[in-house]
């Protein structure tokens, strides 16, 4: 078992998430989900929030019990972790929030299979001290809510022609940018404007991130 | 050679270089404004048929990819290539797989979409791995299902009022043997209904329903040596294939955009196979999945579908068929 790393500054743990390994839009993950719920900006920010939560206090979590594991046993202790966490969530919303759920309680399930969750709780939970894990885990979960909800929000806007279910768009709106098709065509986008946006700092192309793969 | 100093060791300064050595003469731009006249005669018969509005499409279509092209190009700051024709020619394409009666601005979102995520985002002509003006066509059936399969017209030649009209694969797919008997029983001559399709008397997209201007302007492409018989021809015998699961195989044959997408869509250089082996592939690839989709899928024609599904192959029927180099001794190598 290692010692604690010295973690990097709280802004760079923030920071992190929501640009520089964005789940979303710089690692790939969870594109299944992605694509599935942002259909209207509501239910993306319902799931963002539950992978935001559940990020958190799995990152916590597991944070707190990696030295009481056998290292050999930590992938299924951890994915033990984020199903417990998960299944709070899952009744919380399903009890508060019955007629989102409907629409995305499926996805909230499969939280548990999200690949950045346990990346995270692999590559900075085994390494760090409870405190830097929360602010890692906020960034995370930030970066996958803030991702949901522009995807959301562009594809309610354009393809039903509302936000949260308010008609604003004074023409026919395009069918196109709801069905699957349209989500990849929006996360495409969104991840362009990710990339280019780090062109004009100065970055070169992102070549994966973190080592989150899968 | 011996001699490996610096001094030209060719004596003759014979221009060396590596192949191709044969060249056509053409640029890209004459072949494709070429394309782009071979496809007038079907756009002044749907004129004749259909109306203005037609000229409308037409026009708000390619206004939408020009548009789009010339702001990729500015985008990824490259020199504007409007002037080649190849937008003019997607746009044109994309018009004349589009109802008649369809509202003006569609086509101008439509051919924006096809060009910039067709061609755009591939990195623009000779990257796209799809035909643009079908991906247009595919974008706006699922964007605007309603507009794109119910405003076909009932062409009339020199009346300008436009009558709204099913087409015979729709019927065909909607109602079966009793909708064809019904149709047959409503035309005054049956007996000629095959040569009113052939001459363009149907209802249909734009530059689809006219297979004698279709013919005028392929003709004027095969005579000048700018498309082979390969692909349509073989698209053409896959349907035929297909032909007998139609109750009236040979309107079967004459219907939808069956002929502009033989001779004008599969045959783009772009996206079609290199060598006539994997071309006579492609394109009965193509004539079944046409058959296929008419036949037993959920649209009334496939032509387009089964064109996009066989793009997707281009790459590897290339490879498949790759040309045997010739070595000196005649061997391949």
């Amino acid at each position: 078992m290692s010692e604690h790393r010295t973690p990097p500054p709280v802004s760079t743990m923030l920071m992190r998430g929501l640009f520089e390994e964005n789940p979303i839009f710089r690692l790939a993950l969870s594109l299944c989900p992605a694509v599935a719920v942002t259909t209207a900006v509501k239910n993306g920010l319902m799931l963002g929030v539950a992978v935001l939560v559940v990020q958190v206090l799995s990152s916590m979590s597991g944070s707190l019990v990696k030295h009481i594991i056998n290292p050999k046993i930590r992938i299924p202790v951890f994915t033990l972790l984020i199903a417990i966490w998960v299944s709070a969530m899952d009744m919380i919303l399903a009890a508060y929030f019955a007629d989102v759920y409907q629409q995305v309680g499926l996805y909230v399930k499969l939280i548990v299979a999200f690949a950045i969750i346990i990346s995270r709780m692999e590559l900075f939970s085994m390494k760090h001290s409870v405190v830097p894990c929360f602010w890692d885990g906020l960034g995370m979960g930030l970066g996958f809510l803030v991702g949901l909800v522009l995807a959301g929000a562009f594809r309610e806007l354009l393809g039903s022609g509302s936000i949260f279910g308010i008609a604003v768009l004074p023409f026919k709106p395009l069918l196109l940018v709801v069905l699957p098709a349209g989500g990849f065509f929006t996360i495409g986008l969104i991840m362009a404007l990710f990339n280019w946006v780090d062109i004009k700092r100065g970055h070169k192309l992102p070549a994966g991130g973190g080592g989150a793969h899968g | 050679m011996s001699d490996e100093s610096d001094k030209p060791a060719n004596p003759l300064h014979l221009h060396l270089s590596s192949g191709p050595h044969i060249f056509s003469g053409r640029s890209t731009a004459q072949i494709m404004w070429m394309v782009n006249l071979s496809l007038l005669p079907a756009l002044l018969w749907a004129w004749a048929v259909f109306g203005w509005a037609v000229l409308a499409i037409t026009l708000s279509s390619i206004l939408g990819c020009v548009i789009a092209e010339y702001a990729v190009c500015r985008i990824a700051k490259t020199a504007s290539t409007i002037a080649d024709g190849s937008a003019v020619c997607s746009g044109l394409l994309l018009a004349y797989t589009l109802p008649p009666g369809m509202p003006i601005w569609m086509p101008f979102i439509g051919g924006m979409l096809a060009l910039i995520f067709t061609k755009g985002i591939f990195g623009g002509l000779g990257y796209n791995i799809f035909n643009v003006a079908l991906v247009g066509r595919a974008m706006m059936m699922a964007t605007f299902p309603v507009e794109m399969t119910t405003r076909w017209l009932t062409p009339a030649l020199g009346k300008a009022d436009a009558v709204s009209a099913a087409t015979f694969l729709g019927q065909i797919k909607l109602g079966g043997q009793e909708a064809l008997t019904k149709m047959l029983a409503a035309l005054p001559d049956g007996g000629q209904l095959w040569f009113e399709f052939f001459l363009g008397m149907r209802a249909g997209s734009i530059g689809e329903v006219s297979v004698l201007m279709i013919l005028l302007g392929a003709a004027f492409l095969l005579w000048k040596g700018i498309i082979k018989l390969y692909i349509p021809l073989s698209i053409l015998v896959g349907v035929a294939l297909m032909a007998p699961f139609s109750p009236a195989p040979a309107i079967y044959m004459l219907s939808g955009g069956l002929w502009l997408g033989a001779f004008f869509m599969a045959t783009d250089y772009v996206t079609s196979p290199t060598q006539p082996r994997g071309q006579i592939i492609f394109g009965l690839g193509i004539g079944l999945l046409t058959g296929i989709i008419r036949n037993w899928g959920g649209y009334p024609e496939g032509i387009c579908y089964a064109i996009m599904l066989m793009n997707i192959l281009t790459p590897a029927l290339n490879d498949w068929f790759r040309p045997k180099r010739l070595t000196a001794g005649g061997a391949p190598s």
